[in-house]
């Protein structure tokens, strides 16, 4: 997939316009419905009520909103990568599905008890499907070339870094819930500012590092076969480590932590293609890890549950346990959905969300939802591979990478692969913020991918090119 | 620029294959042992969502499952809990199972092999998975006449009633009993209160079923072994007299073995073997012991069953023993049915139901058939031939002494129109048995000539007559009561 990348561009000749492939879009739009209607339809027959017609109108409720998001992609970006939304739209319907069998769950539980039935987690999550789709839209709407977001990159550098920053400086009751200061309340509701920062800090690692690239690959000596920067062209890389344990520290957000030290990492690795970076970066990371391990609690007692869950069953080791159990009992091919226990496991709507999966889908099931990330990752790196512009490579590898390394840290946590760190499963786990987020990091990902796949057309204005080639005019003129 | 995003993209491949890699080992690799691990709940919540299947004695669902509608779907309810609670055992969230509940598990979970055809049936069907029922030997009106016995004056003790001709058991009590509806109980603080309450020391181990898994010194119970032991040998006959001696110097030592009350065994300075039995006299029977030797005493107790490793019915059973006989005053001690000789009330019963059917040892069985959800007859279990222990002609010449002893006995609950043969015992024990009260015994079989019903009935210290116990005055009359009951409305 990845090595396919020269035709594409051997299509885009003046006058035959290449397709846009809306239509596979559609279709496989439609796949997915029928896919995520299955899976609602297991779950209800495995309930002691059984089916009613209401799923299909929830079927088509569904189907009826990514069609509307795929009109929208029509029109405002009709070169797009034509898998991505499909994909995305299987793994947003897939957790809706999860979310709703876990409501299920909730309900008969709290009926045995005897208490009040509580309010599902399902129309929260409709609602912000709804409104991501919206800003999904809106970001396509509001930003036709993404060359233009170079421009702001400052200015996203500053309100990222504000928002990340933001729930660690306030008091713990504004922003604490559950021991992550990561929140910021109003009244009943909570956003995640930091899911929000990922993709504006995103934006000006990768502004920046466009305009500041040769001075990366330029300079430096050689040692052990590689290129080694300067001491003083560390200093981006150190205030992305020093910015990450900071928020380890003050924030108690290890995923975060990681998720962001990562992201930075492989963008300044691609921007400067000396792999030294890595090493560089992989050195402070396990500095940074071991220092964390020996100094922060929460750290250690996540290392401690990650080892031997067992060795602490009723405490910190409980919720991995639990995750094991499930996945243990799914086996291969699962328990079936709406048929297996996942409500036992602490948070099963949240982060263990893929421990859910795994049990009532099986290991067939996990892998499928990975392979499907996958697909995400890899569509949204040959976007990269295929535009033509250094920033809107950056950008799509920044975007997709954040993807694949969330995921990985978010299963590998609920596997017992890695320690557990506290991200959710992009599309899949209940949360407003992290879909809000992903649909805007979708948005531009699909921008990109029709800037690569799109013949020159005047939409695309040549002007936001300008400001980036007169930055490299000014380097050559340093001494 | 392109060459390290390619690499970046191999990098995102590679970190998903590691997490295949590592889903792989917890789903596949190790996925049994998360599944099969105690601690996770799926698989109780998954037993407790099946209807299991009942356990039922003489048409009766002595153990059930009833829907609740909570998060465990079935709870396990009792009839009459403590009186068949021996039998059922129990079945615990929290502290597992006992009795039957344990003991035939896979049939009543459904789980079980000879229910294969039936899971597979109800998959195509879609018919709700049950378990299979147990139904079981026992005759209410027998466990219930064996319980109130014992219960009327508190007494701690078993009774075991078994059909001589099949080794069916008829009834296994033990007292004091517990209620299994407590542990069963899906409230937590419930089976915790009864499991506690079960268990501390001072309330005689209610949970240990006395019948089968607890052994007592048989005392002089065991002179029937003896007898046959001899009369088998050909080394004594009935009429074979024996010592009269009221007291007799175990051999190599200074300590007196002594009759009952210290009472001479009759008129003359000796009595026959006949007499010997029917007024159990030790004197007579210690010696009778050396004339037989250790080997032939062995193997008659071997024949009878006692000594055999394994045993289940199908719960397991206590083995029981002769013990070492390491000198010739051993051998005198546990010819009386003392020193290291111990019984399990299941093996006394099972020694009279062997001279009631003849000789021949059937197989104790609890179980009569196994039956599908539907209550079709999924397996019956046929008697089943344990060995002949001896000869018809042994046989029924010990029967004639058992019927000449219950004779002399006091007139205790005995049934007009019955001939009961039976053996009383009075067994010492404890680290000073002189001031220890004793257990009773009563072992027997009637109608004599036609045996419907073979019991051994034991109670532990005395009863309710302290040191003034005897096997005649304590557990005779429960085993009368019981035998009524069996001849009566006993098949």
């Amino acid at each position: 997939m990845v090595s396919s990348v020269s035709t594409q561009d051997a299509t885009a000749q003046p006058g035959a316009l290449p397709p846009t492939k809306r239509g596979l879009e559609l279709v496989m739009l439609a796949f997915a419905a029928i896919v995520v209607t299955t899976a609602l339809v297991l779950v209800e027959l495995n309930q002691p009520q059984g089916l009613t017609r209401s799923v299909l109108y929830d079927g088509a409720a569904y189907l009826a909103l990514f069609s509307a998001a795929h009109m929208a992609v029509r029109w405002l970006a009709p070169y797009a990568d034509p898998l991505i939304l499909p994909c995305v739209a299987l793994l947003n319907g897939l957790g809706l599905v999860v979310i709703h069998r876990l409501d299920l769950a909730d309900e008969t539980t709290a009926a045995s008890v005897g208490n009040p039935v509580p309010v599902g987690n399902l129309p929260h999550q409709i609602a912000w499907t709804a409104l991501g789709l919206g800003l999904f839209v809106a970001v396509l709407a509001v930003v036709p070339d993404h060359r233009q977001l170079a421009r702001y990159g400052y200015t996203c550098g500053l309100v990222g870094l504000g928002a990340l920053a933001l729930p660690g400086l306030l008091p713990a009751a504004l922003s604490e819930v559950n021991g992550a200061k990561i929140w910021l309340r109003f009244g009943a509701f909570t956003i995640q500012p930091g899911e929000f920062a990922k993709i504006l800090i995103m934006i000006f690692v990768a502004a920046f590092l466009v305009t500041k690239r040769d001075l990366f690959t330029t300079a430096g000596r050689s040692m052990l076969g590689m290129e080694l920067p300067r001491a003083r062209d560390l200093a981006p890389l150190l205030v992305a480590w020093g910015l990450s344990l900071a928020v380890l520290v003050l924030e108690k957000d290890l995923g975060t932590s990681l998720l962001f030290f990562g992201v930075v990492l492989v963008l300044i690795y691609v921007a400067t293609e000396r792999a030294s970076w890595l090493v560089i970066g992989l050195i402070f990371f396990l500095g940074g890890a071991v220092v964390s391990d020996l100094l922060f609690r929460h750290v250690q007692r996540r290392v401690t549950a990650w080892i031997n869950p067992f060795s602490d069953y009723d405490g910190a080791g409980y919720q991995m346990a639990q995750s094991l159990f499930g996945l243990g009992t799914g086996g291969v091919f699962g328990t079936g959905l709406g048929a297996g226990r996942p409500d036992l496991v602490p948070e099963a709507h949240t982060d263990f969300i893929t421990a859910a999966i795994g049990e009532e889908l099986g290991f067939v099931g996990l892998a499928a939802v990975l392979f499907t990330y996958l697909l995400v990752v890899m569509r949204g790196m040959r976007a990269g591979l295929t535009v033509r512009d250094t920033f809107g490579k950056l950008l799509a590898a920044g975007l997709s990478f954040a993807i694949g390394l969330e995921v990985f840290i978010v299963v590998g946590g609920v596997t017992k692969l890695i320690p557990l760190t506290g991200l959710t499963a992009p599309f899949l786990a209940y949360g407003g913020s992290s879909l809000l987020a992903n649909y805007i990091l979708v948005a531009l990902l699909l921008r990109i991918s029709h800037a690569a796949r799109a013949p020159a057309t005047p939409s695309g204005p040549r002007k936001p090119v300008a400001p980036l080639a007169e930055a490299r005019t000014e380097m050559v003129q340093r001494p | 620029m392109n060459t390290p995003l390619r690499r970046v993209a191999l990098a995102v491949i590679g970190m998903i294959v590691l997490l295949l890699a590592n889903a792989t080992y917890i789903q596949v690799v190790s996925a049994e042992d998360y599944r099969s691990d105690p601690r996770n709940r799926r698989v109780l919540l998954d037993e407790y969502s099946r209807q299991r299947g009942q356990i039922i004695a003489g048409g009766l669902p002595v153990a059930n499952s009833v829907e609740t509608g909570g998060q465990l779907r079935f709870l396990r309810t009792y009839l009459n809990g403590p009186l068949y609670a021996p039998v059922t055992g129990y079945y615990s969230l929290r502290y597992g199972s006992g009795g039957v509940e344990n003991a035939m598990d896979t049939v009543l979970n459904g789980s079980d092999g000879r229910l294969f055809v039936r899971r597979i049936s109800d998959l195509i069907t879609g018919r709700e998975p049950n378990g299979g029922n147990v139904e079981l030997t026992i005759n209410p009106a027998i466990q219930k006449a064996a319980y109130e016995g014992l219960m009327r004056k508190g007494y701690t003790g078993a009774v075991v009633a078994i059909r001589p001709s099949t080794g069916e058991i008829l009834a296994m009590v033990s007292t004091p009993s517990y209620d299994p509806n407590r542990l069963s109980s899906h409230d937590g603080a419930v089976q915790e209160a009864a499991w506690n309450e079960d268990t501390a020391p001072k309330r005689h181990s209610p949970l240990t079923n006395r019948a089968i898994a607890a052994t007592y010194p048989p005392g002089s119970t065991f002179k029937l072994v003896v007898t046959a032991a001899a009369l088998e040998s050909g080394r004594a006959t009935p009429d074979t007299p024996l010592t009269a001696a009221p007291a007799l110097q175990l051999q190599g030592t200074t300590t007196l073995l002594h009759n009952f009350a210290d009472q001479s065994c009759g008129g003359g300075a000796t009595a026959t073997l006949t007499q010997a039995l029917v007024r159990s006299c030790n004197t007579a029977f210690a010696q009778l012991a050396t004339v037989v030797g250790e080997n032939q005493l062995r193997k008659q107790a071997q024949a009878l069953g006692v000594g055999q490793q394994g045993l289940t019915i199908p719960i397991p059973v206590a083995p029981s023993t002769v013990g070492a006989i390491p000198d010739v005053a051993s051998l005198e001690q546990s010819g009386i049915g003392q020193r290291d000789v111990a019984l399990t009330p299941l093996q006394n019963a099972m020694i009279a139901a062997t001279i009631a059917n003849g000789g021949v040892r059937m197989k104790p069985q609890l179980v009569r058939n196994l039956l599908a959800p539907d209550l079709s007859v999924l397996e019956s279990f046929a008697p089943e031939q344990a060995g002949t222990a001896m000869s018809r002609f042994t046989a029924s010449q010990i029967k004639d002494m058992m019927v000449a002893a219950e004779n002399s006995y006091r007139n205790d609950g005995k049934i007009n129109g019955v001939t009961i043969a039976a053996k009383t015992g009075t067994a010492e024990h404890g680290a000073d048995p002189k001031n220890t009260p004793p257990h009773g015994w009563y072992v027997a079989f009637a109608p004599a000539d036609n045996p419907k019903v073979a019991i051994a009935v034991v109670v532990e210290d005395g009863g309710d007559r302290n040191l003034e116990a005897t096997g005649g005055s304590l557990a005779a009359p429960i085993g009368r009561a019981v035998i009524g009951a069996a001849l009566q409305g006993g098949r």
